[in-house]
């Protein structure tokens, strides 16, 4: 039996390098503004399922949801091998919580349908909340297995996971479809393919052709659009319009969390007693560290 | 179907039988913000034959037990769990959902919040109750989830102005388990458990249980080491210095990352907050998250080579030098002076 996967993935800026200055007067992010990475346990989690694809054939796609740059990310999961990508995007989206991602996400999954297996990262280091793969398949009424290690096996409709857990780990079987999110020890990603690479560096989002039509009046977007997808280059684009979907259930409205204040983190001045780096200031510390009553 | 008093509710997480530490630090921190709104604090309790944990919660201020006790719910499991939870907050719609911030909680709170469609911060830092003016409308008592974000240059305090149930998740250790001398009321009622078929879907076929080997929040002296270690090589001279003066090795988010340690010793916003007598902070910058979760320890030692550290702020005693060549002199200096 093949299984048929699909891999939630995201975009995700790279937090070593944040400053006050990314923050929307909303409290939310202005990613252009930030360098963005592949989050790292998504690359794992798509590396999963090349893996799980690779053992017991079927496909992979992927799938993701973010502004026009996402289109980065989704060659990146084509070069490493995915069968398809999708991206999900629409102003109507931006400012999402993990409950209105959730949302989007399911309604888009749903279009993807028939799926075995969706794969997730199990946090995305932009929140670190590891809510948005719970939620999904919440949403689409699927169960779920959270911090997989490893796929043991598949058997027909059932998927044998090793999952940690609090001071230990459990060996999970669970009925198809459900959905699994992956720590970082899962697999390593493995690198990009060179001809894939070749092969799929020209292919564009629906939002990319647009943007190349606006530079160009010759252009159109249909014509383009056909032309792309003649040449297998074509990265279908979900929008608002496309989805089912309540506009009062989307974007920064369908979040019930909302960012109240913003506090940069000031350092306070220092008042530390600075003991020197040799042997007599060694010496000192302790002498110090005795009249605190933490030694001797 | 609001009832006249808000609730504070705090799912108690248990594994074996045995309740997780968290989930009393909860309690505790439930207590106050049922004081706050003028509210009632309850425990829900999910297992197999739990009369006496269920009771044990009282002495943490639980006014109340919502006890779902079956043979089939013995063990953690999403389906069931989220089915008994979700039911419980749409039928009474609890003001705050309280979860602890485990593989557990982290597991089913999302789903909770999902099927109820409430506000979910994971990793709280701190949670206040207060009014809030919010795009000009005046909210009374919400609940503030604060929490560090974005790579830590910035504490952020969350609200759900318009969520019925606001929920949070909080790591262990962040909030003091606060025994009460005398429990005020004793009640536990029973929450029917009809098991369904989807029960099964998911199915627990083997368990390996490792008892934690350490014990961060119980130790006097902690030794930790930040990526500016370089090496997990380099965290052997922490080891030693930590047998020596008898503490507990542990590490920040980045040395974690790195593979230089392990994960259950990780210190900080997503790892375990801990408030020992001394704490040694080496190679370690002092990012907010790591901060929240090391602060309140009684004395800090900082040792970095870089004299414009964040940690050095925070600190008591601050030694500017590498960290291989100061450790070596502090356990000379600490076996010359005290064996």
């Amino acid at each position: 039996m093949s299984y048929h996967s699909i891999v939630m993935v995201k975009q995700v800026p790279d937090t070593a390098n944040i400053s006050g200055e990314v923050m929307k007067p909303d409290g939310t992010v202005n990613r252009s503004k930030l360098p963005t990475v592949f989050n790292p346990e998504d690359k794992v989690a798509l590396e999963l399922a090349l893996q799980f694809r690779d053992r017991y054939d079927g496909t992979v796609r992927v799938l993701t949801m973010g502004p026009a740059k996402a289109s980065d990310l989704l060659r990146d999961c084509l070069y490493m091998g995915a069968d398809e990508a999708f991206l999900v995007s629409d102003r109507k989206f931006a400012g999402a919580d993990t409950l209105a991602t959730s949302y989007v996400l399911a309604q888009a999954l749903q279009k993807l349908r028939p799926f075995d297996i969706i794969f997730a990262g199990r946090q995305a280091i932009d929140g670190d909340t590891a809510q948005v793969g719970p939620q999904t398949a919440e949403k689409l009424g699927l169960p779920q297995i959270t911090y997989a290690e490893e796929i043991v096996e598949a058997q027909g409709p059932k998927i044998t996971v090793k999952r940690k857990v609090d001071h230990g780990f459990e060996v999970l079987e669970g009925a198809l479809p459900l959905l699994i999110t992956v720590v970082k020890d899962a697999a390593t990603p493995r690198p990009f393919r060179a001809t894939r690479a070749m092969a799929y560096k020209n292919a564009r989002t629906l939002l990319e052709l647009e943007k190349m039509t606006e530079a160009n009046s010759l252009l159109y977007v249909d014509q383009l659009k056909e032309e792309y997808v003649s040449k297998g280059l074509f990265i279908p684009t979900m929008t608002a319009d496309d989805l089912d979907v309540d506009p009062k259930r989307c974007g920064l409205e369908g979040s019930p969390t909302k960012v109240h204040k913003i506090e940069s983190v000031v350092l306070g001045g220092s008042t530390h007693e600075t003991i020197p780096a040799n042997k007599d200031g060694m010496y000192a510390l302790i002498d110090r560290l005795m009249e605190d009553h933490i030694f001797g | 179907m609001n009832e006249k008093q808000p609730q504070v509710w705090v799912f108690i997480e248990q594994r074996d039988g045995k309740p997780a530490d968290v989930s009393f630090e909860l309690l505790s921190k439930g207590r106050k913000l049922a004081e706050s709104l003028h509210g009632e604090l309850k425990a829900v309790v999910i297992g197999h034959d739990m009369h006496s944990l269920a009771e044990e919660t009282f002495r943490y201020g639980a006014q109340e037990v919502l006890l779902a006790d079956h043979g089939d719910l013995r063990h953690y499991n999403t389906l069931p769990y989220s089915r008994i939870l979700s039911r419980l907050v749409d039928e009474h719609q609890p003001r705050i959902v309280l979860f602890g911030g485990t593989f557990i909680g982290r597991d089913l709170a999302p789903r909770v919040a999902s099927h109820t469609l409430s506000g979910l911060t994971a990793d709280c830092t701190d949670l206040q109750i207060s009014d809030v003016t919010y795009v000009r409308k005046d909210y009374s008592q919400l609940l503030l989830q604060i929490r560090p974000a974005f790579g830590g240059n910035i504490i952020a305090t969350i609200i759900c102005p318009d969520s019925p149930v606001q929920m949070a998740t909080v790591r262990e250790g962040v909030m003091e388990k606060i025994p009460l001398a005398q429990p005020v009321e004793e009640r536990i009622t029973p929450v029917p458990f009809e098991p369904d078929p989807t029960d099964e879907l998911v199915r627990i076929i083997a368990r390996h249980h490792e008892e934690s080997k350490v014990n961060l929040k119980a130790a006097p002296i902690i030794v930790s080491g930040g990526y500016g270690m370089g090496n997990w090589q380099n965290f052997q001279v922490l080891y030693e210095l930590a047998h020596v003066i008898g503490g507990e090795v542990a590490g920040t988010r980045a040395a974690v990352d790195a593979g230089f340690i392990d994960q259950a010793r990780q210190v900080g916003q997503t790892g375990v907050t801990v408030r020992p007598k001394l704490y040694i902070a080496c190679g370690i910058s002092g990012a907010i998250q790591h901060r929240a979760g090391m602060r309140d320890a009684n004395k800090i030692i900082a040792i970095n080579s870089d004299p414009d550290a964040p940690i050095f702020s925070i600190c008591h005693y601050g030694i500017v030098g590498d960290v291989m060549e100061v450790i070596p002199m502090l356990i000379d200096a600490y076996k010359h002076k005290l064996k």
